[in-house]
């Protein structure tokens, strides 16, 4: 399998405080791998140090063979902020087609979009008027829209009914199963079963890194929630 | 250059705009209303009017386009917007660009209704061509959006890029040869006056309200409130930046 995302030693400082501290990672192309930590731990940071618009102190982080950030990398990468990026005062196709024109593509894949994401009834919608998991759809759709080698998104199923939650994961699948590499962060348990590896951030640093069930069997517990907290309370143990 | 991606942008601009009405309208409407204010107010004194009308088309689209560009470009910056749209293939420069085509557009029918109000109306004399009035005003309003987008960096927040209208605009219309002529200025003022486009903006109205022909002085301020668009922009560009703390 093809190594995606390569980071070597990556250290981020912002404010004068250290949100990254030295972190070693690869991602493998086709993967769904998920970002789970607690709220602080560095997972924006980190995603933000992938797309290439986050300033580091030290290390390297590699995509697709390019340092994170290159030009040419820029159709590659779809980026879905964690807030809605995207542009309130105007419709939900106003936005789609703006962000078609600038990435390139046709309106036929902006409707594909717009059904994968299941807007279809909003099209003519103010984004301002939109409730939030609709918004936050819409930036999932600019982020979709370029048929990126890579996506990264920022807790995209935030605020999203269950149903909903599902069929955007099993969307995930697919994607990944078109060879889509997708780095998603999360803070829900069940959908980070639904990944193919799981990366725990605390404090800057990898706690555990692996397939979900391996993290679960390694630490001999039943769900991913008391891995974690398995883990979490093994690493402070080593801190303290 | 991609003129695809710089049009998309004027385009989304404009959409934007447009769905604020009421933004489009004061935009359009309030340097008439001030100019028919000055025309009351002088209803005595014609060359009064004459003399304080004028300045009006280099003053109001320079200050109208420097705050909206600035408040815009600011929600831009803090909405998340801006850091995304440097992600996708889209160039500072088209970005910039497309800014300044849209707020263009908009300028060419503000100054339109001005230009309409001041000569049908209100009876205020060009002996020059209104063109160059109107060309003046244009400009004039895109000095204000590309000062605006420079300003519109160093703004956390709305109320910081509204506030650099007085400390950014009001100096340039109190040393700009609007309240004295830049002649009885200080000495060390005179260079500050000297330094500061809206200077020539208004030296250029002034000019084509009372010569019919256009002279060498004229393509002057021309040339130098171009110049300075240039250069604010490409100040302005290097305000975007990809990677951020």
């Amino acid at each position: 399998m093809e190594q995606t995302i390569v980071i070597a030693d990556l250290a981020v400082k912002r404010g004068g405080t250290t949100v990254l501290r030295g972190l070693d990672w690869t991602v493998n192309s086709g993967q769904i791998v998920g970002l789970l930590g607690p709220s602080g731990s560095g997972k924006t940071t980190l995603l933000r140090a992938v797309v290439g618009v986050q300033r580091i102190s030290r290390g390297e982080v590699t995509v697709l063979g390019l340092p994170a950030g290159h030009p040419l990398l820029r159709r590659s990468v779809g980026y879905m902020t964690q807030a809605a990026a995207v542009y309130d005062d105007v419709s939900v196709d106003d936005n789609l087609h703006y962000a078609a024109r600038l990435l390139g593509v046709g309106r036929r894949r902006v409707n594909s979009v717009v059904e994968q994401v299941d807007l279809s009834g909003q099209r003519q919608q103010l984004v301002r008027t939109l409730s939030g998991g609709q918004r936050s759809r819409v930036s999932l759709a600019f982020a979709l829209l370029g048929e990126p080698r890579v996506a990264v998104l920022d807790e995209p199923t935030v605020g999203l009914d269950p149903v909903l939650r599902a069929a955007l994961w099993d969307l995930f699948r697919v994607l990944a199963r078109e060879g889509t590499t997708l780095l998603i962060s999360t803070h829900v348990m069940d959908e980070a079963d639904r990944c193919d590896r799981l990366l725990l951030l605390r404090e800057g640093r990898a706690i555990a890194e692996g397939p979900p069930q391996q993290l679960r069997d390694r630490t001999g517990t039943a769900t991913l929630e008391q891995a974690f907290l398995h883990l979490a309370s093994a690493d402070s143990g080593v801190a303290a | 250059m991609s003129p695809a991606r710089t049009l998309a942008t004027t385009g989304r601009v404009l959409r934007q705009l447009a769905h604020d009405p009421r933004t489009v309208a004061l935009m359009l409407v309030v340097p008439a209303l001030l100019l028919w204010l000055l025309d009351i107010v002088y209803r005595q004194r014609p060359e009064t009017f004459q003399a304080v009308g004028v300045p009006i088309f280099a003053i109001a689209p320079f200050t109208i386009m420097f705050l909206v560009t600035s408040v815009t470009v600011l929600r831009e910056r803090r909405s998340g917007t801006l850091e995304r749209l440097l992600t996708t293939p889209l160039r500072k420069g088209e970005l910039l660009v497309g800014y300044q085509l849209a707020f263009g557009v908009v300028a060419v029918a503000q100054i339109m209704v001005l230009t309409g109000v001041a000569t049908r109306l209100l009876g205020l004399d060009f002996a020059g061509p209104i063109v160059m009035v109107a060309a003046v005003g244009v400009l004039d309003a895109l000095l204000g959006s590309a000062l605006g987008l420079f300003a519109s960096a160093f703004a956390t927040s709305e109320f910081q890029a509204v506030q650099f209208l007085p400390a950014l605009v009001f100096p340039q219309l109190i040393l700009g040869g609007l309240l004295a002529p830049t002649a009885e200025l200080p000495r060390g003022l005179q260079f500050v006056s000297d330094a500061l486009p809206l200077t020539y903006a208004l030296q250029a109205v002034r000019a084509v309200s009372v010569q019919s022909r256009t002279d060498a002085a004229l393509w002057n301020d021309l040339a130098v409130i171009v110049g300075t668009i240039v250069a604010v922009v490409a100040a302005g560009a290097v305000t975007l930046r990809r990677r951020t703390g």
